[in-house]
């Protein structure tokens, strides 16, 4: 292996281990994560001073197990960054696919609404609309994944010009395929590696939106434990008890540094593979 | 016997620019005709007309592009897709990117004789074996496996005609199958090309600037200069007797070894080609030739120099003699 492969294979443990920790992890989490304990509120965590075994990560300021609730927000984040890439990406892919194929008016059309989208202030519309109709994991999903398709759509638009103007694309319309056949069988399946860069980039700035909006109270409503409702839970201890909020923040540090990583190695990876 | 191609007065503008200018060319079955020219004479997009697959927004117009009795111009969309690829192959210049490198070549191939022939799996790899061993793939069974870039690009060309030829079409649109290639392995594919035309009594339309590969494979000529077809006769006859100052200054300008020595400079036509807008009158090569008189700015009068030998120049069939 070489050096140029370690932050792929770095990513790709933080990312598998936070994977499985999202999909397993509640079921042999050591505490019921929404049980209090008032008897046992901020117990640090077992290696500090004044720590207890029975709760590794300590306690919150009801008394619930950190570790658990750690573990139950790594589901939660993982959801909501996969839902959203997922949204967004067909989102977007479907709208960068149609511009770059058709071209013309349609590519007008599709630039004028992904230009529309850059100039909405992400943080400030999800606010409004979580403001509005009330916060859940759905909302969040659906607001972050309305919003976040613009990098799909110009990647997407951009490569499937470049996929069009190639010989196997009209080798295959000589071959005597239809538009859809062409669309989905021929373009799409050679711009699907630049996807999946894209793809892990939106997901860690959509985890990251996530936390944001929890911060400020409209994310996922209390008492599901998101990583960044946890960060906001704990703030007004952090100069007391500094670990309330480094344990999720560490979390969250270390998830969307393994996801960037990740794209990053993917992307020299692949990239590497269509210019040989 | 009438032909199975004929395009008659076939007109194609992108814009302002016209790139062909009622061109008629006819190819009769198991005939190879070659479309000859420089880049940007508007051989490829005349050829992908018989394909309708001109780019989008392109202006065309013909009175008609006849296959076998039928009027392709006025298909539609499904009837046309239903004859590419199944009666009407092609295959393309670079055998680089003219694979799709997301799939096998087996998946490749396969799908062609399962949309036309509704072929099941097992019988089109089958087909597909067969057709590669026939164009001189060795182990074609594993080809059928790998992926574009793992073969080279003198076998990847010859998967483009296999696949091409998997349906039997009657017709095949070779544009410039050969200029990415070797030399050596140039000829081994053009070998190939003639000897499966003979054994399936292909039609073929040849798209080449190359007068090596025309001299050694044509049965008709037809040159193009700036979107017209300047000159158009048998092989033999075009070679033996070139009437157009363009067609012999191509010729003049094919270095032969032996005659050609080191230094030397190399024939070659003086200025470029002009770009053809709306309006332009007279012969285009005007400006280029080196027996450019007054009147070739006026209308250019089409002659007859023999059975089917037609060349459009204000000089007689004999200036060549005198």
């Amino acid at each position: 292996m070489r050096a140029g492969r370690l932050p792929l294979a770095l990513g790709l443990l933080i990312v598998g281990f936070a994977t499985l920790v999202a999909v397993f992890g509640p079921f042999f989490a050591p505490h019921d994560p929404f049980a209090q304990d008032l008897a046992h509120r901020y117990v640090p965590p077992a290696w500090l001073p004044g720590g207890s075994p029975a709760h590794w990560l300590g306690t919150d300021g009801l008394g619930r197990d950190y570790l658990s609730r750690l573990i139950l927000g790594a589901r939660i984040s993982m959801l909501i960054g996969v839902s959203t890439v997922v949204l967004s990406g067909i989102i977007g892919t479907t709208l960068g696919v149609l511009g770059g194929y058709f071209g013309g008016p349609v590519d007008a059309v599709v630039m004028f609404v992904v230009s529309c989208r850059l100039a909405i202030p992400l943080i400030l519309v999800a606010l409004t609309v979580v403001f509005m109709v009330g916060s859940s994991l759905a909302v969040v999903v659906l607001t972050i994944g309305l919003l976040l398709w613009e990098r799909f759509a110009v990647v997407s638009r951009a490569v499937t010009r470049q996929v069009c103007a190639l010989d196997y694309i009209a080798a295959a319309w000589a071959a005597g395929c239809s538009r859809p056949r062409v669309i989905l069988g021929e373009v799409l399946p050679n711009i699907a590696h630049h996807l999946v860069v894209i793809a892990t980039i939106d997901m860690a700035i959509a985890i990251l939106l996530e936390a944001a909006l929890s911060f400020l109270g409209l994310g996922v409503p209390p008492p599901l434990p998101s990583w960044g409702l946890m960060i906001a839970e704990a703030k007004d201890y952090m100069f007391f008890k500094p670990w309330v909020i480094e344990v999720p923040g560490v979390a969250l540090l270390v998830l969307v540094l393994g996801i960037n990583l990740l794209g990053d190695g993917l992307r020299d990876l692949l990239g590497a593979r269509t210019d040989r | 016997m009438s032909a199975l191609l004929e395009i008659e007065d076939l007109h194609i503008g992108f814009g302002a620019l016209q790139a062909v200018r009622g061109i008629d060319v006819a190819v009769a079955r198991r005939e190879t005709h070659c479309l000859v020219g420089e880049s940007g004479c508007g051989k490829s997009v005349s050829a992908l007309s018989v394909m309708r697959l001109l780019p989008p927004r392109t202006r065309w117009s013909a009175k008609a592009i006849s296959f076998d009795g039928q009027d392709i111009a006025r298909l539609n969309e499904r009837q046309m897709t239903r004859l590419r690829g199944d009666r009407i192959g092609m295959i393309f210049q670079e055998p680089m990117t003219s694979l799709n490198p997301a799939y096998t070549i087996g998946s490749q191939m396969t799908e062609v004789l399962r949309r036309h022939r509704g072929a099941s799996r097992a019988e089109a790899a089958r087909r597909a074996v067969a057709m590669l061993d026939r164009v001189g793939v060795t182990a074609p069974e594993m080809r059928l496996g790998q992926f574009p870039h793992q073969l080279s690009g003198g076998l990847r060309q010859r998967v483009m005609i296999a696949t091409a030829l998997l349906c039997e079409p009657e017709l095949l649109i070779a544009d410039e199958p050969t200029t990415a290639l070797d030399v050596t392995v140039q000829a081994q594919i053009l070998r190939l090309l003639a000897s499966i035309q003979r054994e399936m009594g292909l039609a073929v339309l040849l798209i080449t600037h190359d007068l090596g590969i025309v001299a050694r494979v044509a049965d008709r000529v037809s040159v193009m200069y700036a979107g017209k077809i300047v000159e158009q006769a048998s092989a033999a006859s075009l070679f033996a007797a070139p009437r157009h100052p363009y067609t012999r200054g191509l010729l003049a300008s094919i270095p032969v070894p032996g005659k050609v020595r080191k230094g030397e400079r190399l024939g070659s036509i003086p200025g470029i080609v002009p770009r053809i807008e709306q309006g332009f009158q007279g012969c285009a090569f005007r400006d280029r030739c080196d027996h450019a008189a007054p009147e070739c700015a006026g209308a250019v009068p089409e002659q007859r120099a023999g059975e089917g030998h037609r060349y459009s120049c204000r000089l007689p069939p004999g200036w060549i003699e005198a």
